[in-house]
């Protein structure tokens, strides 16, 4: 780390366990950062998307703006900082720069804090040419400079026999990111693996305000029927719509900013093994203790009640709560929409065999050449409904079932927020009560434990503030990410609905092909 | 009226039978039966309920100095109809099995109307009387009753079972009724399955309808994000809208032609199986008669003969008749099939084209959207 310009670390969260050890020699810089109060890089400092963030802010502005790119920073890789931040000047991760509203931009730029936090001090100094430098910057790098990365879940194989058999699948990523080691690399992961992963970053981020996508659901029943090895329809059914849920699942994962930045999803998309994920398992220690945190977590939601200057957080809250409730009767009418098909399917082929039968028995030649044309009509029918019906669940109601969970990953991250600020209301009475002690310990005159007291009072004033901090920021971010998924969502609602317009006219262009081959054999008969 | 066999059949246009209306009184269902005039350019009109019909189907049973009644295979009737109740629906699908699926008694009206026209172009039935009286008078026939007629619908007696398997004496009968029993059986299935098809995307079309309206209420104007969000929305709704027209369309299709074909000849091959039966029967009846006169005593055999004589003559008649029956079946209802099969193929293959029509500007309209 150069230079006193390198100390702008945001506090580190004491809770995080995992970043603890790479987060140590932060912990006197940011003490060193808090004693300089505010200054002109405040709001530099507020991407408050990574816990480890940018050692080199002050070079990061110098280097226009590039401090946009929250996923520049991962500096618990620990080594050659430097040389990343040199590397990655012009980095991006194409989907970052969705934030294209001037709302979002305002944010990520500049002044962001005073959005949270009024007390900072306007950087009216770097805002006009920063600014504008970067969103032209910004403009420039959209239509240029956009790095890729595609990932892809296929080839699920059972490994083993039995009730301790598991699906392994091939998670292959293709990428033009310079963190990676590689261009194109495959790697194999396992359902718990998967969960693993979400477990891993759930730790990390959430306090942070981070909307976490959920993994797909566990499924005993489905799971132990391929266990048990029924090579059956359903099954098969069951490992594809894993497959698929799980390649959505890591795509959201990397399309969020700073979650790809994650060293643990780097290493899940890279590392050739993974040590197994045991604590996903449900009853588990860890598995037990989530449920009974989760108990918990719902006791307090019922009692806590956050006063909210700004009615944003309360009314958002609400309208996800509504949302949730909308998409889920969307997914069961489109849930009984598939059902139907697959009985109209099944309905197609009865009435084809009959038809068949009948065109068997018939006499005259040209009607039962008819007859049995019209059976193998309605056969290549049914087989068009069903692809209809597979297009129709896996477009539309995968599509909603995911929202569905998004929106309770976007819920959690409300409750997040007001845990942060539950650990502020605490902090704040114990702040008091220090205070009370030391009164009355100045009253009672007893100047040995006066200088504890003030020690207390010292530290319960810094933790105090810094929790302060930590609430702005999680507002802040709380904030943009539920912004930034509003966007997302529209985006992939009209990409799904268009890829499923295209699908019912595809179906049909194939139907009226089948009409006009069965015309002339109508025609024909004499 | 004069002599049966001078007079000429029907003094309207066989063609031109229609029946162009339908009205609902209480439970009863009143048809209006408009017909083309022969010698004049007169259109005529009257209002008949099924009551009536069956009167008329009475009329033809009951014929007297028809040779070979029995031979003739009668056009089917389709049953009463009671007007749609929602739960009443499995119950007049029992009954009336196709015709009980049309939104608006299309295909019950055109069921009826293929009778009549069944019935006037027939080349002894169309001489009845009471066809005449049954298109012209304004009068309706009433509720005469009249005389049961010679027989009844088949019974499934187990009797009547029995009889129905009786080995034929000509070949060419025995091949028929082969063939019949196997066509019956089969087009019922066939007719039953397609019901179930039409049914089935009758309820796809009722899913869509609820998505659809689902969609509805996503809408919201909250912010920019929810507008865009709600764009969306009600563009999907109004795609799920088109793919439940077309399903509507489909299964509407589906009843009009197909089904109405398939209904048709699945009644109809019943009905050459109760003409089948009639004769078996009095195949029966002869031989049972020939058995009697073997063993009679002198004194009665003269009688007896005399006796068998007529019914072996009554017998010829009827298979002479029913031989040229059948080949008149065979050879209309194979036009028959063929102009319902090539009529629903034309018309799903455009409503299959226009629904392709639609989904193109929508997908169209969407990428203009989208793209701005």
């Amino acid at each position: 780390m150069s230079g006193s310009s390198c100390g702008r670390n945001p506090p580190p969260f004491p809770e995080n366990e995992d970043q603890e050890a790479e987060l140590d020699t932060r912990v006197l810089d940011s003490d060193e950062y808090d004693d300089e109060g505010e200054d002109i890089f405040t709001g530099a400092r507020s991407k408050p998307i990574t816990p480890t963030s940018a050692p080199d802010e002050g070079d990061i502005f110098s280097e226009e703006g590039s401090y946009i790119r929250t996923d520049v920073h991962h500096a618990t890789n620990g080594l050659h900082s430097d040389e990343e931040l040199d590397l990655f000047t012009e980095a991006t991760v194409e989907l970052t720069l969705t934030n294209t509203t001037s709302q979002g931009r305002r944010e990520i730029i500049g002044p962001t804090a005073s959005a949270c936090n009024t007390t900072h001090v306007p950087n009216s100094i770097l805002k006009p040419s920063i600014v504008t430098k970067t969103m032209e910057e910004l403009e420039e790098e959209e239509s240029g400079d956009q790095f890729e990365l595609n990932i892809a879940v296929t080839n699920p194989e059972k490994i083993g026999d039995g009730m301790n058999a598991y699906m392994s699948y091939k998670v292959s990523t293709q990428t033009t990111l310079p963190m990676f080691l590689n261009k194109t690399f495959t790697v194999r992961r396992r359902f718990s693996d998967f969960l693993g992963l979400y477990e891993k970053m759930s730790a990390k981020h959430s306090l942070l305000g981070c909307i976490i996508p959920p993994p797909p659901q566990k499924s005993v029943v489905g799971m132990t029927k391929v266990k048990v090895g029924k090579e059956d329809s359903s099954s098969a059914e069951f490992v594809e719509k894993r497959r698929a849920a799980l390649e959505r699942y890591l795509q959201r994962v990397v399309a969020h900013p700073s979650l790809l930045q994650d060293p643990d999803v780097r290493e899940f998309l890279e590392r050739d093994e993974l040590p197994r994920a045991v604590n996903t398992q449900t009853l588990s220690g860890p598995g037990l203790l989530k449920m009974i945190n989760r108990a918990s977590d719902a006791v307090n939601k019922m009692t806590i009640k956050m006063n909210e200057s700004d009615n944003w957080f309360e009314s958002k809250l609400q309208e996800v709560e509504n949302e949730e409730q909308l998409l889920r009767r969307l997914h069961a009418a489109v849930d009984s929409l598939v059902n139907h098909r697959k009985e109209l399917c099944s309905n197609t082929a009865v009435f084809s065999k009959s038809v068949a039968m009948l065109g068997s028995v018939e006499e005259n030649s040209a009607l039962s050449r008819a007859l049995s044309q019209l059976a193998e009509v309605k056969d290549k029918m049914e087989q068009l409904h069903q692809q209809q019906a597979f297009s129709d669940f896996f477009i539309l109601a995968e599509l909603l079932a995911d929202y569905v969970r998004l929106l309770g990953a976007v819920r959690c991250c409300f409750e997040q927020r007001v845990k942060v600020w539950q650990r502020l209301q605490e902090a704040q009475s114990t702040l008091q009560k220090k205070r009370e002690a030391e009164a009355k310990l100045l009253w009672a005159n007893k100047p040995e434990k006066l200088q504890q007291a003030k020690d207390d009072i010292n530290e319960w004033e810094s933790k105090v503030s810094q929790y302060e901090r930590d609430l702005e920021r999680v507002t802040c971010t709380v904030r943009k990410e539920v912004l930034r998924f509003e966007k997302e969502k529209a985006r992939d609602f009209k990409q799904h609905i268009m890829k499923y317009l295209e699908s019912l006219l595809h179906t049909q262009h194939r139907l009226v092909k089948c009409w006009e081959a069965f015309l002339p054999e109508a025609k024909a008969i004499a | 009226m004069e002599g049966s066999s001078a007079e000429s059949a029907l003094s309207v246009s066989a063609n031109s039978i229609r029946i162009t209306d339908l009205t609902q009184d209480g439970d009863v269902l009143m048809f209006a039966i408009t017909s083309q005039k022969l010698n004049s350019s007169a259109g005529v009109c009257v209002f008949r309920e099924h009551e009536d019909f069956e009167w008329l189907q009475q009329s033809l049973f009951s014929q007297e100095n028809v040779p070979g009644l029995q031979g003739i295979i009668f056009p089917p009737l389709p049953p009463k109809a009671l007007p749609l109740q929602s739960n009443m629906q499995t119950k007049a699908l029992k009954q009336l099995g196709f015709l009980a699926l049309g939104q608006d008694w299309q295909g019950y009206c055109k069921a009826l109307e293929f009778y009549l026209q069944q019935v006037a172009t027939h080349p002894t039935l169309c001489k009845c009387k009471a066809l005449d009286s049954f298109l012209i008078n304004s009068e309706s026939p009433g509720k005469q009753r009249g005389r049961k007629g010679i027989f009844n619908r088949l019974s499934q007696a187990v009797e009547e079972m029995r009889k129905e398997s009786h080995k034929d004496v000509d070949n060419f009968f025995q091949n028929e009724r082969n063939k019949n029993t196997n066509i019956t059986a089969l087009s019922k299935i066939a007719t039953e399955k397609l019901i179930d098809v039409v049914m089935t995307e009758q309820k796809l079309a009722l899913a869509c309808g609820h998505f659809s309206t689902s969609l509805h209420l996503c809408v919201n104007q909250d912010d920019a994000a929810a507008v865009a969000f709600s764009k969306v929305c009600l563009k999907l709704s109004d795609i799920i809208e088109a793919v439940k027209q077309n399903f509507e369309k489909v299964a509407s299709n589906n009843l009009t032609t197909l089904g109405l074909g398939l209904d048709l000849e699945s009644r109809y091959q019943e009905a050459e199986k109760e003409m089948l039966f009639r004769r078996t029967c009095k195949l029966i009846e002869l031989e049972t008669v020939k058995k009697s006169t073997e063993k009679a005593k002198a004194n009665k055999r003269e009688v007896m003969e005399e006796f068998q004589k007529a019914v072996e003559k009554e017998f010829n008649l009827i298979s002479s008749v029913a031989k040229e029956e059948i080949e008149r079946f065979h050879s209309s209802r194979v036009n028959v099939l063929k102009n319902f099969l090539i009529g629903w193929c034309e018309q799903q293959l455009n409503t299959a084209r226009e629904c392709a029509e639609l989904y193109s500007q929508h997908l169209e309209a969407c990428r203009n959207m989208y793209s701005e």
